[in-house]
């Protein structure tokens, strides 16, 4: 089973777990990614995330259909946050559930290091002294 | 000659101005044509680490042609997590 969300309201990393929970499973990994207040030495006060909406959410999607191909796990929740958040506001949070743990955490590593490289989300950083969008430049 | 409709977000959508512009190509013109024709017309698409195109949702390679009807959009390197 999958759940795939974007959302505008902050995320509840409790229904991703609730999500993935069930009777045959025996272990839940969850990632929950945070807001750092800092960026290579340099205060960061906000992040604006922006997502290609559709794209975003059949890229991650793809991503959970890996993840199940690939790794024996039954159950996979990613929720995926877009506009403005704050220092310590959470913009994603993967949870999956497998009959054994290995897998689950294998998974979990798995949809986040691909989240960031395939699925169309932009974060912007706003600084006391200018803003920049996260990775676009070499 | 075809009226392509783009789409541009994160620092694509700075660079053009707007979160949408149309672009007139050849008929037959292919997404390598599309991202000549955008770092003509915008050198800024050349600092840029990377810039993929996707073709009705799905990244498109540079040889796939485009059409009047596609949902075009610029996704330059993605930061989401």
């Amino acid at each position: 089973m999958t759940d795939i969300q974007l959302h505008s309201i902050p995320l509840n990393a409790q229904a991703c777990i609730d999500f993935v929970s069930g009777p045959e499973i025996g272990g839940i990994a969850v990632f929950v990614g945070t807001v750092r207040n800092q960026t290579r030495g340099k205060r960061v006060l906000r992040l604006d995330f922006e997502a290609y909406e559709p794209m975003a959410i059949s890229e991650m999607r793809k991503i959970a259909e890996n993840a199940r191909s690939r790794f024996s796990i039954d159950r996979i929740s990613m929720h995926h946050r877009v506009g403005r958040l704050e220092i310590g506001e959470i913009p994603v949070v993967i949870a999956v559930g497998a009959p054994h743990r290995g897998a689950a955490f294998e998974a979990c590593q798995y949809a986040i290091d691909t989240l960031k490289e395939t699925v169309p989300i932009w974060k912007k950083e706003h600084f006391e002294d200018g803003e920049v969008w996260v990775a676009a430049h070499p | 000659m075809m009226k392509l409709k783009i789409l541009a977000f994160g620092i694509s959508r700075d660079i053009l101005g707007g979160a949408e512009l149309t672009i007139e190509l050849p008929d037959g013109g292919t997404v390598a044509d599309l991202k000549t024709e955008l770092m003509r017309r915008f050198p800024e698409f050349s600092k840029l680490k990377a810039l993929a195109v996707a073709v009705n949702s799905e990244y498109a390679q540079p040889g796939q042609s485009l059409q009047e009807r596609d949902e075009v959009a610029l996704i330059p390197p993605v930061s989401g997590g």
